[in-house]
């Protein structure tokens, strides 16, 4: 999926945020503790942008204010910010992030996947898209297109490790 | 109006895409993300699979259909093939195999007559074959669409083909009789997102619709020189949104069975929920009113793919879902 030609050629870069410390209640397995924006967040913090070996969250692709997790109703709402507004890899990056949820997250959990308003130029296409179970499931059977999407998964394990 | 459940099918492993009944209603037919369909009939009582129907895919099957003599199983695969199983010989057999699509193919179905199969694909197009002897030959790709095409229906009673898709409209196909072309006779926008599932009324002179935009609505068939007035160019009949059931749904609508029995309409919901309408009593047809008769909030663990009422015994329904779940229901009258 990376061309030769980057789309965003000098990305700007922000800190991560501090390791997530855990408390001892979450560690209690008689605890029952729900989902929280913090959670979701590491879930998709780590994952490797297709161009740059940066995560997004170095790249504020991802940020944790732009997450909303709703218990009680099953939602988990996820919004993403391309680096650039004309970038063609929104869609890949968006696809990313839903199949990492997907596979990380309980089934009851309905996750949607979207653009952050206003910082893409096909913002209504790319979230038709993403919004789309159908053409994510066929995405999903796409062996060169999920091979580029565990690509860019598997550094979360690297950076994991590292830490 | 009650809501009961009366069968859990299980078997399946990953989402079960779309359930169809068998047209004498005795087997009812299931497929999915694991690539197989099943055969359900009950034996003491209980549905169990009676034939497993595998290897015919190599990816998920999307949707099955039903030839109208019964005999024959079609079923659309996002491997971008459609397959016919055929039961002449008595057993199950996968004797066709029809390619062409660029790629997945979404939806299948046979027109009444068994004459013809349509068949869709997110190659934005629409393929019609016609079947003679088990021979399937392309009679007609139609590109009126700009987008991923969801479904196809035949109308109950003619060979009139309805599609719908990604690109927010229904369409209207019908040869043509004095070149056999096959050619869009209407087209039907109002859906303000993907149009997923389009049922025709036992008449076929009326088409409900669902969305992504979470309406239901409903299409009247107005022909040339209608009482009403409404212009019919081309003089082809002009189909008209008479009635939009916003504000019942709080999720995208994947599927939609208008029963020939009770006349009663079924939707499946991304909400997971089940939802039963029916048309009020003496409403005018050119502005119908149409009631919500019955939730059934969770229905399923997740979200609803597909709703098929049962084609000879009033108020069964089957439904599938993401949760690898088949469900029957009943649907009585409280009053019963």
């Amino acid at each position: 999926m990376t061309s030769s030609t980057l789309q965003n050629v000098n990305p700007k870069l922000f800190l991560k945020c501090d390791q997530r410390l855990i408390t001892d209640d979450e560690l209690n397995d008689d605890v029952r503790d729900l989902f929280d924006e913090r959670e979701v967040f590491d879930l998709i913090r780590n994952i490797n942008d297709p161009e740059h070996p940066l995560t997004l969250e170095e790249l504020h692709v991802v940020d944790i204010d732009n997450i909303k997790v709703d218990n009680a109703n099953n939602k988990i709402e996820v919004l993403f910010t391309p680096t650039i507004p004309h970038c063609s890899l929104a869609t890949l990056i968006g696809l990313t992030i839903r199949v990492q949820l997907l596979r990380s997250l309980p089934p009851r959990f309905k996750v949607t996947v979207k653009i952050s308003p206003g910082t893409h130029t096909s913002e209504k296409a790319i979230n038709k898209q993403l919004g789309d179970k159908e053409r994510v499931a066929a995405a999903m059977e796409n062996s060169t297109l999920l091979e580029t999407i565990n690509n860019c998964i598997a550094t979360i394990e690297k950076t994991t490790k590292q830490v | 109006m009650q809501v009961q459940l009366i069968g859990v099918l299980e078997a399946h492993t990953g989402k079960v895409w779309n359930v169809k009944w068998h047209p004498e209603g005795s087997v009812l037919a299931s497929c999915g993300e694991d690539k197989s369909i099943r055969l359900w009939g009950l034996s003491d009582n209980n549905w169990k699979v009676k034939t497993l129907l595998q290897d015919g895919h190599q990816k998920t099957i999307r949707e099955v259909s039903w030839s109208p003599c019964g005999k024959f199983l079609a079923s659309a695969s996002f491997d971008a093939t459609t397959a016919i199983w055929d039961k002449t010989s008595g057993e199950f057999e996968c004797t066709a195999t029809l390619e062409g699509h660029e790629n997945e193919v979404k939806s299948v179905s046979w027109s009444v007559s068994g004459n013809y199969l349509a068949t869709c694909s997110r190659d934005k197009s629409v393929w019609i074959w016609s079947v003679d002897n088990n021979e399937y030959e392309c009679e007609a790709v139609l590109n009126a669409h700009s987008q991923d095409v969801k479904r196809v229906v035949w109308h109950p009673n003619e060979d009139l083909l309805a599609s719908c898709s990604y690109d927010n409209t229904i369409k209207l196909f019908k040869e043509d009789p004095s070149d056999n072309e096959w050619i869009t006779i209407a087209t039907l926008s109002s859906h303000e997102s993907t149009v997923w599932g389009i049922t025709f009324d036992k008449t076929g002179t009326r088409l409900a619709s669902c969305s992504d935009d979470g309406t239901v609505k409903i299409w009247k068939q107005y022909i040339p020189g209608n009482q009403e007035g409404v212009a019919t160019p081309d003089n082809y009949p002009t189909w008209k949104c008479v009635c939009t059931l916003t504000g019942f749904h709080s999720g995208i609508i994947y599927d939609i069975s208008w029963c020939h029995l009770t006349d009663l309409i079924a939707t499946a919901c991304s909400d997971n929920g089940i939802r039963i309408f029916k048309e009020v009593t003496d409403s005018n047809s050119n502005e119908p009113t149409f009631e919500l008769l019955a939730i059934q909030d969770s229905a399923h663990n997740e979200d609803v793919n597909s709703v098929c009422w049962h084609p000879k015994e009033a108020g069964i329904l089957a439904s599938c879902s993401d949760d690898s779940q088949i469900r029957l229901w009943s649907i009585s009258d409280e009053l019963d």
